[in-house]
């Protein structure tokens, strides 16, 4: 038994008949064909599959398809415009805040949340903000002052150095 | 600051380069295997075991079958028929692919399930009936070697006990001797857990047979291609497969750790089905398989004893390990080193005894034996000689750094014979600790460390030197199953100066992209910007053996630079052509060659391309392409100086990182920022098993932690702020003289924090602490030595 749902995602509407069982992160990668969402667990633990439904993060994995009809749901994919990539995306990307990349588009979603909420969070806030997503490779130092950066970016601040600091 | 030889826009050596690699992973873009989707593919799902050890009397497919979409149910039974059932694993033993008769551990591979979707493989799953009959496991691994306990590996023929292999290394009576005579002596029976590497993306394929073509192309998670590429030939040669039959496919890898390096069973299934049925299968393990039935890390039961004199001179070392396997010897180490390069464990220190011996038991665990971010057993000595060298400080009542700094080997005496067989290539220990020390204010943190106890409050301050054992390998001593573990690198430089290079080897993250990249920039003078980095085809790239143990830099960045340097020599002829001079009157600098004393007579490298395709010299082979497989004179050594200061709550025992000082020789850096990245990583997985993780297992077999729930990988809490830093001292053995550094901190770390620990509640009576170091941990700890019956 399927259902058909429409799926407004990164402003795109993506019509697909799904189960209604369907977890929200496999009609995202599957039906839609996005896949910068990423799956890494299967008890809602690693944030891989952080996504934004209507401006507020979420875990796709934890979510059925049929629940998310009507909502705005942005991806990994929907944040790059044609005036070039999301200050988050070049705050990663300079501060070397990822190596696989496995967990990057979930934190990076998690982080534009936070972000909004919080411009400018200290360290400890970041620490704890982007604690529901894992990231095996990085060690998070990289990912804080990634964060950092966009805060400063966002708000139109000086921006730190993105040369690595030595003892 | 790292002097480098060429300018920012050529990107060569020591420049921290933002990474090539980046722009498609932070829009999304990146390629992991569960985003490769092929026409007609099919959905594979695995039934397991609940048990840890049972026969398996029946097993029914009927209501699976009756699933609509549910295509096929494949057993043991079903691949016995193509003898495919058993696989050989890397160290030579056995293991199976699926069972016929009888399961060895809770989450073993018992029957596939292949579907048209995820959903219904999974629904298939579960309508799958299996008739076991349990029977009690031998779970720990001492009483393995009981004569009483069942022998396990009964398949094996004439096998009457569970014991593996015998190991040793170094010399028996001479350390005895020592030990005898010794003035101090000091001894601990320490564990070092079965641990997960977890990466974020676990593991899965695609397996595509083309039956008109006769050819299998296989999308999978491994961290090497080509080895996998024989290894499949070798298994599934008999029924046609043979290598040149086989393409194997490494998409991105989103973390590797070592776990990406073993043959699992889900993989052999994918490939079986999809020869049978001609579609496309794909598998991708969840997170709980991942944790429950890939491979393990770590399981080394080591009893260490050190001797030495009362003044705090180090004489020798004893280690006997016995090491868990599981229920085969599925270890992913070079194969004449069964504890892989475990040997390693007399550190940084001079001294010229030592002797270690290990056994390995089967027990009804799963298999494995692979790295989580180490150089093959590296850790596991590492943490062995660093707790001893904190204990004998301790025993003698010397300062740990002190002691250190007067046992280390001299910056003057390298290379250095090991007592069990190394020569390491070189270092400078007593700089990499004054360094660490500096930064940390080591001397002030002892004094705060006096006042604060007075107030009741502890602080503990843990030091780490340790000496790796990286880039395997040398090819008269390594090899796997035969394959001599050198490493190639293919140059191709278009006839516009612009270059796309190939490797063997296979970054899960390690930024390869950029560094090669940087390496080729550096011997040639291209912009790395231009240079283009492929790996992980084995239909494309040279044959090599993939990335672990820290080995990508040692070996392929080696081969990348004496593939450029081929290139090099071909230029200046070029060069000297063009400029009608002989080539001993050319100089080369970064990107062009200049007659000597007229510098303005030059050609830059991309007009000497350009002539190697348009106007070479005469009895030259035209183009400019270059194939380099470098197989290393010797491993090579990095060693590093760390030191960690924790607080620890005197009532609750939280234990509390307040910092942490790392600082690294990897010998010359390509890129520092990388490097550094690299290190940051490292040590979140040093702090993981120290106060972390660690897979529990009861007494009945279960797995009492095999999710991500409760199988604790830190986050960016639990992480501290790292602080880094290095020195430099170049491997002299290497063409760039890099030594590789992706696990030094993950080797490093774990002593560090654990001394840390030790140290701060040291005044009460506490010795030593396994790991993990929990707070509870340490408040049974306290509570045996009356700590808390004092304080109440
Ligand atoms: S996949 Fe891990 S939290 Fe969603
Ligand atoms: S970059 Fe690999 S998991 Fe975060």
């Amino acid at each position: 038994m399927t259902k058909k749902i429409t799926l407004k995602i990164n402003g795109a509407e993506h019509t697909m008949e799904v189960e209604p069982r369907m977890l929200l992160v496999h009609a995202i990668r599957e039906n839609a064909s996005l896949t910068g969402t990423h799956i890494g667990c299967d008890t809602s633990s690693c944030g891989a599959c952080t996504i934004l439904i209507d401006g507020k993060s979420a875990k796709s994995c934890t979510i059925l398809a049929v629940q998310a009809q009507g909502k705005e749901i942005a991806t990994v994919e929907g944040l790059a415009t044609a005036e070039g990539l999301h200050p988050i995306q070049e705050g990663f990307h300079l501060n070397h805040a990822l190596h696989c990349g496995f967990c990057t588009p979930g934190m990076m979603m998690r982080a534009i949340e936070l972000l909004e909420k919080n411009p400018n969070p200290t360290e400890e806030e970041i620490r704890w903000g982007i604690s529901g997503n894992l990231c095996r490779c990085t060690g998070y130092n990289n990912i804080v002052t990634a964060i950092q950066w966009t805060s400063a970016k966002m708000q139109g601040k000086e921006l730190p150095s993105t040369e690595p600091k030595f003892v | 600051m790292i002097k480098c030889k060429t300018s920012k826009a050529i990107g060569g050596m020591g420049h921290s380069k933002k990474r090539k690699e980046d722009a498609r992973f932070i829009q999304g873009k990146g390629n992991y295997v569960d985003d490769v989707k092929l026409p007609g593919m099919l959905y594979m799902d695995i039934v397991r075991s609940p048990y840890a050890y049972a026969k398996i009397k029946n097993i029914d497919a009927t209501a699976a079958l009756a699933i609509p979409g549910v295509v096929a149910v494949v057993t043991g039974k079903d691949l016995e028929k193509y003898g495919l059932h058993w696989m050989p694993t890397l160290m030579s033993d056995t293991q199976m692919v699926l069972p016929t008769d009888t399961v060895m551990y809770q989450a073993q591979e018992v029957a596939a399930v292949i579907a048209t979707s995820r959903y219904l493989a999974r629904d298939g799953k579960e309508a799958v009936m299996v008739d076991y009959e349990p029977m009690d496991p031998v779970m720990d691994p001492f009483k393995a070697l009981d004569e009483d306990a069942p022998v396990l590996r009964s398949d094996q023929e004439g096998k009457t006990d569970n014991h593996i292999w015998h190991w040793e290394v170094g010399d028996k009576e001479k350390t005895a001797d020592v030990f005898n005579n010794a003035d101090v002596v000091v001894k601990q029976q320490m564990h070092i857990p079965r641990i997960h590497v977890a990466s974020i993306e676990t593991c899965g394929c695609v397996a595509s047979y083309d039956k008109v073509d006769n050819h299998l192309t296989m999308y999978m998670t491994t961290q090497a291609p080509h080895a996998i590429r024989t290894v499949i030939a070798l298994v599934a040669g008999h029924v046609g497969l043979t290598e040149e039959k086989i393409r194997v496919i490494s998409p991105d890898i989103g973390g590797g750790f070592g776990g990406k390096v073993p043959v699992y069973p889900g993989y052999v299934i994918a490939i079986a089905v999809s020869f049978l049925t001609g579609a496309p299968i794909k598998w991708i393990e969840d997170r709980s398989e991942n944790l429950q039935a890939d491979s393990f890390a770590r399981d080394y039961h080591i009893t260490a004893e050190m001797a030495g004199t009362k003044d705090g001179k180090i004489q020798a070392t004893r280690f006997k390990v016995l090491a868990d396997h599981g229920y085969t010897d599925a270890s992913a180490n070079p194969s004449k080193f069964p504890t892989g390069l475990f040997s390693i464990g007399t550190g940084s220190y001079d001294y010229g005894a030592a002797y270690m011996e290990a056994d390995a038991v089967y027990t009804n665990k799963p298999p494995g034996g692979v790295a989580y971010r180490c150089s093959f057993r590296v850790t596991e000595a590492v943490h062995a000689i660093e707790r001893m060298t904190d204990m004998f400080a301790k025993k003698v009542g010397k300062d740990p750094a002190q002691l250190r700094m007067e046992n280390f080997i001299k910056k003057e005496d390298f290379p250095w014979a090991s007592p069990t067989g190394w020569s390491y290539d070189s270092g400078d220990y007593h700089a990499g600790l004054q360094k660490a020390m500096d930064a940390i204010g080591y001397h002030d943190l002892r004094k705060e460390q006096i006042e604060m106890r007075a107030q009741g409050k502890f602080l503990g301050i843990g030091i780490s030197t340790f000496t790796e054992v990286v880039g395997a390998g040398p090819s008269q001593d390594f090899d796997i199953l035969g394959i001599k573990m050198f490493d190639s690198a293919e140059i191709r430089v278009h006839p516009t100066g612009k270059a796309i290079a190939r490797f063997g080897t296979k970054s899960q993250g390690q930024g390869h992209e950029t560094t090669y990249a940087q390496i080729i920039a550096e011997e040639l003078g291209i912009p790395m910007e231009h240079i283009q980095i492929e790996e992980g085809d084995t239909d494309t790239a040279p044959y090599g053996l993939g990335t672990y143990a820290s080995r990508s830099t040692p070996t392929a960045g080696a081969a990348a630079a004496m593939a450029a340097r081929k290139l090099r020599d071909k230029a200046k002829k070029i060069a000297a052509h063009l400029l009608e001079v002989s080539e001993q009157d050319l100089e080369w600098e970064p990107g062009k060659f200049f007659v000597k004393g007229a510098p303005e007579k030059a050609k830059t490298i991309q007009e000497i391309v350009f002539a190697a395709y348009t106007n070479h010299p005469e009895g030259m082979e035209g183009g400019f392409e270059a194939t380099h497989y470098y197989d290393p004179p010797n491993l090579t050594f990095p060693s590093g100086a760390y030191i960690c200061v924790v607080e620890v709550d005197a009532e609750t025992c939280d234990i509390k990182v307040r910092r942490f000082v790392a600082i690294d020789d990897c010998g010359n850096i390509i890129n520092p920022m990388i490097v550094q990245g690299q290190v940051h990583g490292g040590l979140t997985q040093g702090i993981a098993p120290a106060m972390y993780e660690e897979l529990i297992y009861d007494k009945a077999g279960n797995i009492l932690n095999g999710t991500f729930m409760d199988y604790l990988v830190p986050t960016a809490v639990e992480s501290p702020s790292w602080e880094t830093g290095h020195t430099v001292t170049p491997a002299p053995h290497h063409p760039i003289g890099a030594k590789g550094v992706g696990e030094s901190p993950t080797v490093g770390a774990p002593p560090a924090i654990v001394n840390a620990i030790v140290d701060a509640v040291a005044h009460l009576g506490i010795k030593h602490l396994e790991i993990p170091v929990t707070p509870f941990k340490l408040f049974k700890e306290l509570q045996k030595v009356g700590y808390f019956k004092k304080a109440t």
